[in-house]
Formats: structure tokens, sequence, C-alpha cells
């Protein structure tokens, strides 16, 4: 290539007006072995350009899917509770007649099963009834609060003493 | 969109994002954490992708405004930005050996570029990207792009043809 005109694109590109075109040709100049002498400081310029354009990125980018939750499954298998909840909420019993009048069908049979209950809610009533009797302990402290009516009566007693004063007071004046 | 619709996608530029990032947190380690980042984040909105009319230019525009936000944390837990924070894979045997590299001055000379022109000539002179897709990606008008290209060329050959002549930086 001709040395003028690698002067000329040389001034070009300096003044950043050289096409990429242009700057390709350039580079190949300066990718030679020889070049003219007092371009020579171009050449580590160029030389580093290309150089540059090698480096690549090695390392690896680890690419996580990220897992979102769907809701939508969240109302689905809320919706299948509430059916199953459904479901399983029908009586067991066959008919309204068993299930409202029990599963007894001997009369004597049930009420020995209704007296056995009967009298496992009074034994265990009686238990509580038992606890009550602290209460009698309450009655004695009441008694004793009796004695405090005698010492009423004694303070009545005292009122006379006060009516025997008054009328000495009264006997002494005339 | 399956795994590998969406690897179809991501595939052909996921390098470009790399580059990029790497340019901007200069870190090999720090680069492949942001395009880890910005591969991740293209994942989880997934289903907006295709709505997206260039998903290449898009992801750049995020790469580009990750990274400024990454920069602009170091700076409020009051670290330096200054890029020895982050330290390079490698022996330092290599970099000895790197640092005789005249390539390697590029290198260090784009790193001392203002951030919106380091961009620029990464998206231009690295990745070829044409000065419409740079205006769109770093949201700036086409001339704007040319100039700032325009200076970040200038700084890089002035500085080489120090390092040329003279041996210095």
């Amino acid at each position: 290539m001709v040395l003028t005109n690698i002067e000329e694109l040389l001034e070009k590109y300096e003044n950043g007006e050289t096409t990429l075109n242009e700057e390709q040709q350039l580079k190949h100049y300066f990718s030679q072995e020889t070049v003219a002498p007092h371009l020579e400081m171009y050449k580590p310029m160029f030389a580093y350009f290309l150089v540059s354009q090698q480096e690549q990125f090695t390392k690896d980018v680890p690419l996580h899917t990220k897992r979102t939750f769907n809701y939508k499954w969240l109302s689905v298998a809320a919706v299948a509770v509430l059916m199953l909840g459904f479901y399983f909420n029908e009586p067991i019993v066959s008919s309204y007649e068993d299930y409202v009048y029990g599963t007894y069908s001997e009369p004597q049979e049930a009420l020995n099963e209704l007296s056995n209950s009967l009298a496992m809610i009074s034994s265990h009533f009686n238990k509580g009834a038992n606890t009550m009797d602290y209460l009698g302990e309450m009655n004695k402290g009441k008694a004793a609060l009796g004695y405090l009516n005698q010492v009423n009566k004694g303070t009545t007693t005292l009122d006379y003493l006060n009516e025997i004063e008054n009328t000495r007071k009264i006997i002494f004046k005339n | 969109m399956t795994q590998t619709e969406f690897l179809n996608i991501v595939m052909p530029f996921k390098d470009k994002v790399f580059r990029l990032a790497k340019r901007l947190l200069v870190s090999t380690e720090e680069a492949e954490d942001a395009t880890q980042e910005i591969l991740l984040k293209l994942w989880n909105n997934k289903k907006k992708i295709q709505e997206y009319k260039n998903v290449e230019a898009f992801s750049m525009t995020m790469t580009k405004n990750f990274c400024y936000d990454k920069l602009k944390s170091k700076q409020a837990q009051n670290l330096k930005i200054v890029h020895s924070n982050y330290e390079e894979k490698g022996t330092p045997l290599q970099k000895q050996v790197e640092l005789n590299d005249s390539v390697h001055w590029v290198a260090r000379i784009i790193e001392e570029l203002p951030e919106q022109q380091k961009l620029i000539i990464q998206l231009r002179d690295i990745e070829e990207y044409d000065f419409d897709e740079i205006a769109k990606m770093l949201d700036m008008n086409n001339t704007a792009v040319r100039v700032n290209l325009s200076r970040a060329r200038k700084t890089i050959r002035e500085k080489l043809t120090n390092t040329h002549n003279y041996g210095i930086n």
C-alpha cells in the first residue's frame, strides 16, 4: 500500500473521520513486520487493538430458571379439600330414625344402657359434691360470729348506766 | 425462552461485554463478575428481551452503567479508584516481561484516559462499532463521540511517540 495513502488515513484517523473499513486497512498495514520507520510508534497501538479483540469471557454463568410458586394450584388444592370435607360430612348412619333414636332394638337393653350411663353421671356428680363439704367449715366460723352478739348485749346494758347517770345529774341540779 | 435460545442471543456479544467491563474495571476478576452479573440480569429479564430492538447495544449500555456504579461504589467506600486496588492475575515475572513489551504501554496509556474516552476507544477501535451505535450506547450525539475519539487517539499517539523516542512514559 502506498505510504502517502497511509499517512492520509492516519490523519483522518486522528480526527475521528475514518470509516470502519479504512481503519481495517490501517490495522492491516500496521500488522506487517516492517512499517515505515517514522510510523513505527503506531505499531504497538494497532497491535494492542488486535490483541484486545481476542480476549474472551471464559467464566460460566449459572443460569437458573426461577421456580415461581404457582398460586393457581393452591386454590385447586383448597377446593379439593373442601369437596372431600363435604363428602365425608354426611352422617354415616343409614337412616334418620337410627340417627335420632340410637341403635338399640330391645327396650330392655336400652333401659339398662340408660341407667348405666345415668349412674355414671351421678357418681361423677357426687365426686363434685364431696368437695362442697368444706362449706361446713364456713358454718362453724359463722357460729363463732354469734359471740359478737353477746358483746352487743353488753353494750346495751351499758346504755342503762348512762340513763342512771343522767337521772343522777337531774336530781342533783334540783 | 429456553436456555439455548438465550445463549444464542447472548453468545455473540458476551466477550464484548467482558472486554468493555475489563476496560473500565481493569481487573479480570472484577470484569468477570460484572459480566456474570450483566448476563444474569439479562436472563432474569428474558421475557423483555424480545422487546428490545438491539439486545447487544442495550447490553453494552447496561455494562457501561453497571461498571460506573461499581466504580462509584468503590469511591463511596473511600477506596481510591487508582487501579492498583485491583490485583491482576499472573506472576510478577510475567508482569516484568509485559512491562518491557511495548504493547503493554498502550494498555497503560488507555488506562490513564478519562472514562468516556476509554469507552469510546474500546467500542470503536477494539469492538469496531460504527458511530451511530456508539452514540446510542453511550447516550451521546454523533459529533461528541467523534470529538472524544479524536482526542483519545491523539493522546495515545502523543504518549506513544514520547515513549518511542525517549523511552519514557
